[in-house]
C-alpha cells in the first residue's frame, strides 16, 4: 500500500510539471462550446518494437472515439520518423494540419518495458506533456490508455476515462430462455472475460467507485428469490449481501464504497434499504406502499435519487441518504426511471419512457435543465464515466416475430454530439463504468 | 530551439489485475435476515424441500420440453392426462393469467382462471405453489422486477382469499427477463404480462 501511495504522488508531480510549462498554449478544447471542431492530432507509431506501434493504435482509438479528437492518418505524415527525445519539425506537422503531436518510444529494460511519450503543441511549438512509465510487458494496452488519459486531461482540462473497465450483462440464446451473465472488458472492448458462469440469470452489475468490485443481482438455482452479491472482479471472491426472504435487487454503491443501497420486496411492496458491505443489519430508507427502486447516491453521499410510482406513475425523487425528505424532481412528459447521479454531482442521468420510444437524458439534481441525449425503441440504464462527461447505456432493437432484436452498448457525451456503439462479443446490456484503475 | 522538458516522472505501474486491492472477504459472514423467526427454524425443512423441489423441477422441465416439442398451442384440450397431475393443471385448469399494461389488478378473465385454480389446488393439496410474476419489455429492468413481484403477489392474494393456505404459496418475479412470446407488438406484450402458477 505504501508503495502504491508513493507512486501515485509521483504521477501527480509528473503531470503538474508538464502542465506548468505552456500556460498560453493553443492546444485546448472547451467541449461545452456550442460549435466545436475535433482537435486534429497526429500520433506517430512509438519507436522500439512492434508493441510501440500497437500502443500508438490504442491511443488513436481512445482519442478518436471520444469525439474530441481527429486522428490524422499516418499516410499523410511528412516527417516519417520522429526522435522522441528531440523537438519535431513543427512546420511539417502544421503542414498536415495537426494541432497536437504525440511521439514516444518503447524500450525493454531487464524484462520490463519502459514507455516514454511527449505531447507537442504544434501550434505554439512547445512540449505540452511528457511522462515515462515502467511496467510489465503484458501491461502495454493499459499504458496506452494511461497516456490517452494524460493527453485528454492536458487538452480538455477534464480527467480522462480511458484507463477504465466496463462490467455488463452478456446475453445469448433465445429470449424465452436467455442466458445472462456478468462480463467485464476494458473500456475499449479489449480483454473481455466473464465474471459469472451463466447457469443462473445475473444482471445489473454496478462498480464500486473506489475499488475493482461490483455488486449485482443474481437468481439462485430453482424458484428462489434473486439476491444481491458483492464480487471482486480480479480475485473472483463473492459474498452475499444480505439474506432476505424476499427479492433484493437494484444495488448501488455509496460514493465511498462502504455501503450499498438496494430494493427489497415484501408482500408486493418494494422499498429502499441500505447495507454496509462489512456486514451488519439493513437500514430501511423508505416506507411507501409503492415501488421504490433504482437508488443512486449523490456524489457527496448526502442524498439519494430513486424512482417511485407512489404518485401513480414512475417518477424521480430525491431524499436524504438516511431516508426522509422525499421530493419529486421529474415533471416532464412520460415516465422516468434508473436515475444515476454523476460522480461530479452536476447532473442526474435517467431513462425516460415515452409512448412508443425510450430516451436517455440528463437533468440537474433539482430537476431543471432536462435534455434527452439519445432515443430508441428501447434505450435504458445509463452509467457515468468517472469524469462525469460521458455516458454509456444499452439499446434493444424491436424483436421480430420469434426473433430477438439486437441488444448493444452505446456511449454518448453530455452534449449529445458524440454517440457511438461500443463493440462487445455478444449482445450486451446493463453497462457499468468502473472508476479509474488505481495506479 | 525548444528545450526539452526534463521533468518526466518515472514510476512503476503495478500489474493489472491488482491483487493488492482485493478486499478480504470474511467467508460465511452469512448476511442478515429480516422477517419472521420461522425463517431460521425452517432452514432444515427447506433443505429437504429443496431436494424435492429440484427433483420435481427436473420432471417439470421434462414435461415442459415435451410440451414445447409438441408446440403448446397445438395440444387439444381433450388430451387424456392423469387427473391431479401438473399436466392436468396446465391443460384443464390453466396455469396463467394476464395483466394490463403497468397494472397488477386481476382482470375478470383472470378471476375465472384463478377460481378454477383454487378449486383444483384445494382438491390436490399435495403441491407447493410458486407464483411467477412477469412483465413485457417496455419498462426498465429494475422497475419490472418490482412490478412482476406485485403481479405475483396479486395472484397469491387472490388464491389465499379463495381459501388456500398462505404458507403453501410463494412468489418469484422474473421482471421482463423471461418472456413467453418473442415479439415487439401488443400481441406479444399482452402475453408477456402474466402471472404463472407453478407447482412443486
Amino acid at each position: 500500500m505504501m508503495q502504491l501511495r508513493h507512486l501515485r504522488t509521483l504521477l501527480c508531480a509528473g503531470v503538474l510539471a508538464a502542465l506548468a510549462v505552456p500556460a498560453h498554449a493553443q492546444l485546448t478544447i472547451d467541449m461545452t462550446k456550442p460549435s466545436f471542431e475535433p482537435v486534429p492530432i497526429a500520433i506517430v507509431d512509438f519507436s522500439g518494437d512492434a508493441v510501440g506501434a500497437q500502443i500508438a493504435e490504442v491511443i488513436r482509438n481512445d482519442l478518436q472515439n471520444s469525439g474530441l479528437f481527429r486522428s490524422i492518418p499516418s499516410s499523410a505524415f511528412i516527417q516519417r520518423t520522429v526522435d522522441s527525445n528531440a523537438a519535431p519539425r513543427f512546420a511539417d506537422w502544421r503542414g498536415v494540419g495537426a494541432q497536437g503531436l504525440v511521439v514516444g518510444q518503447m524500450t525493454n529494460v531487464g524484462g520490463n518495458i519502459k514507455v516514454d511519450f511527449r505531447l507537442w503543441d504544434v501550434v505554439v511549438g512547445q512540449q505540452a506533456a511528457g511522462l515515462s512509465f515502467n511496467s510489465q510487458p503484458n501491461n502495454w494496452r493499459r499504458l496506452g490508455h494511461i497516456i490517452s488519459d494524460a493527453i485528454y486531461k492536458r487538452v480538455t482540462g477534464e480527467e480522462g476515462y480511458f484507463d477504465t473497465r466496463v462490467a455488463y450483462v452478456s446475453e445469448s440464446g433465445p429470449l424465452t430462455s436467455r442466458v445472462k451473465r456478468i462480463a467485464i472488458m476494458d473500456q475499449d472492448g479489449a480483454n473481455n472475460r466473464y465474471i459469472t458462469d451463466g447457469r443462473t440469470l445475473a444482471v445489473t452489475p454496478r462498480f464500486s467507485p473506489t475499488l475493482q468490485e461490483i455488486v449485482y443481482m443474481a437468481y439462485g438455482e430453482g424458484p428462489t428469490p434473486p439476491k444481491v452479491y458483492l464480487q471482486n472482479v480480479d480475485s473472483g471472491q463473492r459474498q452475499l449481501l444480505g439474506n432476505f426472504p424476499g427479492m433484493s435487487f437494484a444495488p448501488r454503491f455509496s460514493p465511498d464504497g462502504s455501503r450499498v443501497a438496494m430494493s427489497l420486496s415484501e408482500g408486493g411492496r418494494t422499498s429502499l434499504y441500505e447495507m454496509s458491505v462489512r456486514g451488519g443489519g439493513p437500514r430501511r430508507l423508505t416506507t411507501s406502499t409503492a415501488i421504490d427502486t433504482s437508488p443512486s447516491y449523490s456524489n457527496d453521499g448526502t442524498q439519494i435519487v430513486f424512482n417511485s410510482d407512489r404518485g401513480g406513475t414512475q417518477q424521480l425523487y430525491v431524499m436524504s441518504s438516511g431516508g426522509g425528505g422525499e421530493k419529486r424532481i421529474s415533471f416532464g412528459d412520460g415516465r422516468y426511471a434508473t436515475p444515476v447521479w454523476s460522480p461530479r454531482g452536476d447532473y442526474i442521468a435517467f431513462t425516460k419512457i415515452m409512448p412508443g420510444s425510450f430516451g436517455i437524458g440528463i437533468m440537474r439534481p433539482d430537476g431543471s435543465g432536462e435534455r434527452v441525449l439519445a432515443n430508441g425503441y428501447l434505450v435504458e440504464g445509463p452509467t457515468w464515466a468517472p469524469n462525469g462527461r460521458v455516458l454509456m447505456y444499452f439499446e434493444q432493437q424491436p424483436n421480430g416475430a420469434g426473433r430477438a432484436g439486437s441488444v448493444t452498448l452505446h456511449s454518448i457525451d453530455i452534449t449529445g454530439r458524440f454517440g457511438r456503439q461500443v463493440p462487445t462479443p455478444t449482445d450486451a446490456s446493463d453497462p457499468a463504468w468502473s472508476p479509474l484503475i488505481p495506479q | 530551439m525548444v528545450a526539452l522538458d526534463s521533468a518526466i516522472a518515472r514510476y512503476m505501474i503495478d500489474p493489472w489485475p491488482e491483487r493488492q486491492n482485493a478486499r478480504v472477504v470474511v467467508s460465511g459472514s452469512g448476511g442478515t435476515k429480516i422477517g419472521n423467526r420461522e425463517e431460521r427454524g425452517a432452514k432444515t425443512t427447506r433443505k429437504r424441500e429443496m431436494r424435492t423441489i429440484k427433483a420435481l423441477a427436473a420432471l417439470a422441465i421434462l414435461a415442459l420440453m415435451a410440451a414445447c416439442s409438441n408446440n403448446e398451442a397445438a395440444i387439444p384440450a381433450s388430451t387424456t392426462v392423469t387427473p391431479g397431475s401438473i399436466a392436468d393443471f396446465r391443460q384443464n385448469v390453466g396455469d396463467r393469467v394476464y395483466f394490463d399494461t403497468d397494472m397488477s389488478s386481476i382482470r375478470p378473465d383472470g378471476r375465472a382462471t384463478l377460481d378454477k385454480q383454487a378449486a383444483w389446488l384445494k382438491q390436490y393439496s399435495n403441491y407447493q405453489i410458486t407464483i411467477e410474476g412477469h412483465c413485457d419489455e417496455r419498462g426498465t429492468r429494475e422497475y419490472n422486477f418490482a412490478l412482476g413481484e406485485r403481479r405475483a403477489t396479486a395472484v397469491r392474494q387472490y388464491l389465499v382469499a379463495q381459501g388456500l393456505p398462505a404458507d403453501r404459496i410463494k412468489t418469484i418475479s422474473y421482471g421482463k427477463e423471461r418472456p413467453e412470446v418473442v415479439g415487439s407488438d401488443e400481441g406479444a406484450w399482452a402475453r408477456n404480462r402474466r402471472g404463472v402458477t407453478t407447482l412443486q
